[in-house]
């Protein structure tokens, strides 16, 4: 099959707003024909589910939380990017496109990012208005604060909880449909299949939690706001119900799967202390404004803080190695995500990590709050130190914070075109379920940025030009399709239900992680996925024979619940070892360590990667097929990113 | 350290329910309560008995999701949420009571569960700003000033868990949807329909069985946010200068 963009001609600058005539419409009184299904209520799903009912569609949301403000998207804290240029320090669309684009390293495409950098601009406007409340000026105007890696100002923010703001932003709006009878919610209901006929979406058959009961739901449209699949490593910065069972199961019904292996790890998270870990918590990215990263220059020295024979402040100046920067010196410690996490990586690798499981390096604040004083910081950060302090028990006030890095955030997700179609007409994905924006590598404050862009300002558009040539007719669910979709879904939870074995859900699934971390982790090597590709087999041999499911069918039961989660996260995560070993170059959050530059920094091979590897599936336990979707820059000349 | 948990479980929204008590061995102090409560589930599940049901999911303090009334307390002994609790606040050899939120509109689904669906239709009722996507003013038009914005700010951060129904004695759920009222109230965004939202969601909060309030304030004291009574004393303003002068009536 070949993957068609559907990029629009014509110059970067006017493709969308061209492509905005050129998109056919639907009549105002005839979309209350057309039903829509959202899948997911974080930003991209209630920002999208909000503008599609206020148009006049009717809309179905489903979220497996209790209520659609759970989304994860409400745990983002550093804040959302956007070109307005209020500081008047040189932003742009195009600068923030560009940006984007080499943040990415060259991995997404040109028209997609530029439309995100325009839409960025309306986000805030509309968020503002539905009584947002960003951070403020004295004088009433809103602030901005530089953000991971960007030398401009763009990134507006409420304090460290700008996911909640928004997200509680896009929950009022859909509440507000949901009281005009425009969406219908469905909290604690889990989608387990996409249904097709004649080859297009045409609803989905969902899990009521509570109850257990297998429903089909049909419409005109589907649309999957399902999130990102961090947890395939169990721990991650997600949250613990953050799965990719969603985007999986339409994988299975013909959506290519791109990218899989671009997974970001970010540098700044509180680290491991111990088995019981649950979860790994991240502290926000903003903190390297005025936090410096620092390791002792020696192993001796490690060691010692390592057996807690020394403290940090005993370490003298001329004994501690600033890594970030020396070695690179106009970033610093603000160099991008991947970048940052790799040189905390090499560093413990050294020998010179400094707590007990020697993972981990300083983030010291020590020389901010001499310069700025303790008031100012703790203004800036004074939630994230007293999360801090809550977790780890130390006060960061007066010791360095411990950070590693962690899984956090997924580059790939589904294939999707301009319009944000997958390769199944009819059944779109939007913000970290597809794959298109980001890139080998997101920037900070970008992730809610695609999420609301998809939501509000891009599916409403795209979404009408298929709708328009829809027939108004409703498939029933007594069609065969869904009926045949039910009994599978009823045959796999029997299955699972049956196997009775002995080992439980979170074992495979830690075992898992530890795989992927390992092998699949911030660097990777062909031998090492090799490797991993047997185990990750196995793995899944081993659950089906193996897993102990609790419970029955018909009743809330966490238990099955999280065994469709794992069954499916070790099926993905085979498929994110193939095509981080089909990729022999470094980009981004994909490094491998046979393409390094002398300075050990990713090499990547234009020449035969510059494309998205979309992945099609062929059936149970067959090897998958590999389709490419070339990338074409025509703004933006290819260079090796550097942050000297 | 060695615990014994009196943990809350009933099958279903219809069973009785009861306390059963499990012993539970070896848990370090960095453990966060659920991860506490993970330990004892996994040990449950190796045995084949059903794991305790309880309501999570971000375990960083922001989703609202975790509830747990331990030892008489929503949330437990410190103002955070339950997954943002440590172990390190207990100590060996403690017993731990847990429980479900306690309030009648909040039904009890599973175990620890239960249904908040109630909050939602508060918010349904009024809680936002009547705006479409798109044609709205530059974010620069609408000038708020500092202290406002912070003051609305910290209303905002409500994160909708419940904690202080749980906490009242009367089940009022005043707190959480002063918080809503006076965010939009305080907001130039939020003015034009002020009036028609207090009125609205005041109703809802009413017709979903949430007990008055009698101002004792352990709502605020027991609020993971640290919500103010404030709230409380902006949103009966509201209420009573828009049923004054409601054009609705």
């Amino acid at each position: 099959m070949i993957l068609d963009s559907k990029i629009p001609a014509g110059s970067l600058a006017e493709k969308w707003t061209k492509h905005k005539f050129n998109m056919k419409l639907v009549n105002p009184a005839n979309k209350r024909k057309y039903d829509v299904i959202v899948v997911g209520t974080g930003l991209a799903g209630a920002s999208a589910a909000a503008s599609l009912a206020e148009l006049g569609y009717n809309v179905k949301a489903f979220c497996f939380q209790d209520s659609p403000r759970r989304a994860h998207s409400i745990a983002a804290q550093g804040g959302i990017n956007a070109a307005k240029n209020y500081q008047n320090d040189g932003d742009s669309v195009y600068r923030l496109f560009y940006d984007t684009i080499k943040g990415g390293d060259y991995r997404s495409r040109e028209a997609n990012v530029h439309r995100l950098a325009e839409v960025s601009v309306n986000i805030i406007d509309q968020c503002v208005a539905q009584g947002v409340p960003f951070a403020r000026e004295y004088g009433g105007l809103l602030a901005n604060r530089s953000f991971g890696g960007a030398q401009v100002s763009r990134t507006f923010y409420a304090r460290g909880q700008t996911g909640q703001q928004l997200l509680l932003g896009a929950y009022s709006a859909l509440s507000r449909q949901v009281a005009n009878g425009k969406v219908k919610l469905y909290p604690r209901t889990e989608m387990m299949d996409v249904v097709t006929i004649d080859g297009k979406a045409r609803g989905i058959v969902t899990r009521n939690l509570i109850t257990g009961a297998i429903e089909s739901h049909s419409a005109h449209a589907v649309l999957l706001c399902t999130g990102g699949y961090g947890n395939v490593f169990f721990l991650s910065t997600n949250a613990m119900g953050s799965n990719v069972t969603a985007a999986w199961r339409a994988h299975k019904k013909g959506a290519y799967f791109a990218n899989p292996c671009y997974t970001q790890i970010h540098p700044t998270c509180i680290p491991v202390s111990g088995d019981h870990q649950s979860k790994l918590t991240l502290m926000s990215e903003s903190l390297r404004n005025d936090g410096r990263v620092w390791v002792p220059k020696t192993k001796e020295l490690a060691e010692k803080l390592r057996k807690r024979e020394i403290m940090p402040k005993d370490i003298k100046d001329e004994d501690r190695d600033y890594y970030l920067e020396r070695r690179y010196p106009s970033f610093g410690n603000l160099v991008p995500r991947d970048v940052a996490s790799r040189n905390a990586k090499y560093v413990c690798d050294e020998g010179r990590g400094v707590n007990e499981t020697g993972e981990a390096v300083f983030l010291d604040f020590r020389d901010a709050i001499i310069r700025d004083g303790e008031d100012t910081i703790s203004a800036k950060y004074g939630n994230l130190f007293d999360m801090y302090q809550q977790i780890t028990g130390e006060n960061p006030y007066k010791t360095p914070m411990k950070i590693y890095p962690a899984v956090h955030y997924t580059m790939g997700g589904l294939w999707v075109d301009y319009h944000l179609m997958t390769t199944v007409p009819g059944l779109y994905a939007l913000g970290e379920a597809n794959f298109s924006d980001h890139g080998a590598n997101r920037l900070g404050a970008s992730a809610l940025m695609q999420g609301l862009a998809d939501g509000y300002f891009v599916i409403p558009y795209t979404i009408g030009d298929y709708l328009a040539g829809m027939p108004y007719e409703k498939v029933g669910t007594d069609h065969e399709a869904f009926k045949q979709s039910e009994k599978e879904i009823k045959d796999k939870i029997k299955k699972l239900l049956s196997i009775n074995g002995k080992k439980t859900i979170d074992d495979f699934h830690k075992r898992l992680g530890k795989i992927m971390w390992e092998y699949c982790g911030m660097a990777r090597t062909a031998e090492g996925l090799q490797k991993a590709i047997g185990m990750i087999q196995d793995l899944k041999k081993e659950f089906w024979a193996d897993v102990k499911v609790l419970g029955t069918e018909d009743e809330l039961n966490l238990s099955l619940e999280k065994a469709h989660r794992v069954a499916d996260f070790i099926e993905l995560g085979e498929l994110m070892v193939r095509d981080a070993l089909h990729r022999n170059e470094s980009c981004g959050g994909h490094f491998r360590e046979e393409y390094q530059t002398e300075e050990g920094e990713a090499l990547r091979d234009d020449e035969n990667f510059a494309y998205v590897g979309a992945w099609k599936h062929m059936g149970d336990d067959v090897e998958e097929e590999l389709n490419k979707e070339p990338l074409v820059f025509e703004n933006v000349k290819l260079t090796q990113r550097s942050y000297k | 350290m060695n615990l014994t948990l009196k943990v809350w479980r009933q099958k279903n929204s219809s069973d009785k329910g009861g306390f059963v008590n499990y012993n539970i061995a070896d848990i370090s102090e960095d453990m966060s309560f659920l991860e506490m409560l993970d330990v004892l589930n996994e040990e449950l599940s190796e045995k084949g008995e059903d794991p305790v049901h309880f309501d999570h999911d971000c375990r960083e303090g922001i989703c609202g999701m975790c509830s747990l009334h331990i030892n008489g307390k929503p949330h437990g002994p410190q103002q955070t949420t339950t997954c943002q609790l440590h172990m390190r606040s207990f100590k060996d050899g403690d017993t731990i009571t847990i429980e479900p939120w306690r309030a009648a509109a909040f039904p009890v689904v599973k175990d620890l569960v239960v249904d908040r669906g109630a909050f939602d239709r508060i918010i349904q009722a009024g809680g936002y700003v009547s705006v479409n996507t798109g044609g709205v003013p530059d974010a620069n038009e609408i000038p708020i000033p500092k202290k406002i914005a912070d003051e609305a700010f910290d209303a905002a951060t409500c994160i909708g868990c419940g904690a202080c129904v749980a906490a009242c004695k009367n089940a009022s759920a005043m707190l959480f949807t002063s918080a809503k009222i006076s965010q939009l109230a305080m907001l130039p965004q939020g003015k034009v329909e002020r009036k028609e939202r207090a009125e609205k969601m005041i109703a809802q909060m009413d017709e979903e069985g949430f007990g008055a309030c009698t101002n004792t304030g352990a709502c605020s004291i027991e609020c993971p946010k640290g919500i103010s009574l404030t709230n409380i004393a902006r949103m009966n303003r509201e209420y009573f200068s828009a049923i004054v002068s409601s054009e609705n009536v």
